[in-house]
């Protein structure tokens, strides 16, 4: 029974970075009804500058915020400089904008830094926190970090009228122009905050899976699960669908296909979730009249 | 000095040009009706108005010149636009939809009031504050378009067919909160509007378009006397 609450518990940990990545994504899908390829890369890459300010002597917390406040203006200059002038391209023109910025991403950041295997430190003590034996400390930090930002985020687009505008914009920019609403401005803005909330992944899931160029890779395909599983369009879905993923992923592992095969859940929820319930589980079915 | 100065105002959809030069001015705290057949180009002169279409010509408002701006800087010049089809944000709640209109407003404490007094106005609205606005009766998503549009606490109104979808009671109402709010706030309103009976008696001038063109303009008692208007546009 121990094994199990500790491979539960495990995978709740590594569930809250799936989590804040599908979020991530969410954030962007609401906005341009597409799936960015990139926010993985786009989450290492600020998870290699946490780790050059680390390197260069600055305590962890401080790092910790610049990266975050660096990943918000990386974000909202990608969308100026490279999104932008695609904005009304065909799917296909933008999807390809968004896998040429995986590759770039990722060749610069191997460029700079070389696809050595770099260990990233956490910033939680090594003793168990609270006397909690069935997580590392640094599992349950993670899940308090994770829960963190998902409470700002929720109290942002819920409380503030920014947050407020931000969701009008995306689901309606005409009228949202026609009240006042700076949409171009907005989409930037989403971008900007997922590309943090996906540094904040980065940054947490680091010291687990250490750090190199293809760190992401296969934490972008549970995301991606994740959120299809929650429901693309919803985010408390992917928030939960992340946990899910997670926790299934960790359990699946353990005790039934075994750790090289984890993989593939991500995969068969992908193909599983598409088949029979494409909106997802929490996926809102709008009610609109004629 | 007219609040709105409209000079040879062309506009296009694609390659197809659809206003062909039209000409007319509002008075400040006057409302003027725009008439006219479907496909006249009501409802595009007020996107031309707001910067949603590619236009030609000049357009001033308060003595500045408005054309070719971009639509959320005209609106913060104090423009209110109830659009064709009620642009309801379908998937927030009412009371978002109705704080949305107020989005670039800095006076807080009368943002609060003024929602208080929408809901005065439409008590409908009240009762769904915290409903999804997508789940709103379509008279009640036309309440909701021009509560909208009066949060901004704006100095002109284009309305696009407000009456659209209104049970003929309700018409008669919002037809009289707009006269009440004109009257008490001294906001212009620019109304396009297919009842042309019940526009005529709410405006004080009026023009008449066709295909692109201003055919006919004067004072709404004027235009409701001309027997061609009569006939075509009042059926009796």
């Amino acid at each position: 029974m121990d094994v199990v609450l500790h491979q539960v518990l495990a995978g709740l940990a590594t569930g809250g970075i799936y989590a804040s990545l599908a979020l991530a994504l969410v954030m962007i899908y609401q906005a341009t009804h597409l799936v960015n390829f990139a926010q993985g890369e786009i989450a290492m890459f600020t998870t290699y500058i946490a780790w050059s300010l680390v390197n260069a002597g600055v305590p962890y917390w401080p790092a910790f915020g610049i990266t975050v406040a660096v990943a918000f203006a990386l974000g909202i200059l990608i969308e100026r400089v490279v999104i932008r002038p695609v904005e009304n391209a065909p799917v296909l023109a933008v999807v390809v904008v968004f896998i040429a910025l995986l590759v770039i991403l990722n060749s610069v950041a191997g460029w700079i830094y070389t696809y050595t295997i770099k260990s990233f430190p956490s910033p939680f003590p090594k003793e168990p926190l609270f006397g909690i034996r069935y997580m590392s400390p640094h599992e349950l930090g993670a899940i308090g970090v994770t829960l963190l930002v998902l409470a700002a985020l929720y109290a942002f687009f819920r409380f503030t009228p920014l947050g407020l505008a931000m969701r009008a914009a995306a689901q309606n920019p005409q009228s949202s122009r026609l009240v006042g609403i700076r949409v171009g401005w907005m989409l930037a803005l989403g971008w900007g905050l997922a590309a943090a909330v996906g540094a904040v992944a980065g940054m947490m899931v680091a010291p687990i899976v250490y750090l190199d160029p293809n760190m992401m890779g296969g934490i972008l395909l549970y995301a991606f699960a994740a959120a299809l599983v929650g429901g693309i369009d919803s985010p408390m879905g992917a928030v939960i669908g992340g946990f899910a993923v997670g926790v299934l992923e960790n359990l699946l592992g353990a005790f039934v296909i075994g750790n090289e095969l984890k993989l593939t859940v991500a995969l068969a929820l992908i193909i599983g979730v598409l088949l029979v319930r494409p909106s997802g589980f929490f996926g809102k079915v709008h009610v609109t009249r004629v | 000095m007219a609040l709105l100065e409209v000079s040879r105002l062309h506009a296009r959809y694609g390659h197809t040009r659809v206003l062909h030069g039209i000409d007319f001015r509002m008075e400040e705290g006057s409302i003027t009706a725009l008439l006219g057949a479907n496909g006249a180009g009501k409802t595009t002169t007020l996107r031309a108005l707001c910067g949603m279409l590619k236009t030609e010509g000049e357009v001033r408002f308060a003595g500045e010149s408005i054309a070719r701006r971009m639509t959320e800087d005209i609106v913060r010049l104090g423009i209110a636009h109830v659009p064709d089809g009620r642009g309801t944000f379908l998937n927030l709640t009412t009371e978002e939809n109705l704080r949305l209109g107020a989005y670039v407003r800095r006076d807080k404490n009368a943002v609060e009031s003024d929602l208080e007094r929408m809901f005065g106005y439409f008590p409908r609205l009240k009762e769904r504050r915290r409903q999804q606005a997508g789940t709103l009766s379509g008279g009640e998503q036309q309440m909701l378009a021009v509560s909208r549009a009066l949060m901004l606490s704006p100095k002109l109104m284009l309305l696009d067919e407000p009456s659209f979808g209104l049970a003929p009671l309700l018409v008669r109402e919002l037809f009289h909160i707009l006269r009440r709010i004109n009257e008490a706030e001294r906001v212009s309103m620019l109304l396009v509007e297919q009842n042309a009976a019940m526009a005529l008696d709410l405006a004080d001038h009026a023009y008449l378009m066709e295909t692109g063109r201003i055919v006919l303009a004067g004072k709404s008692c004027e235009l409701k006397s001309d027997d061609a208007v009569r006939r075509s546009y009042l059926g009796y």
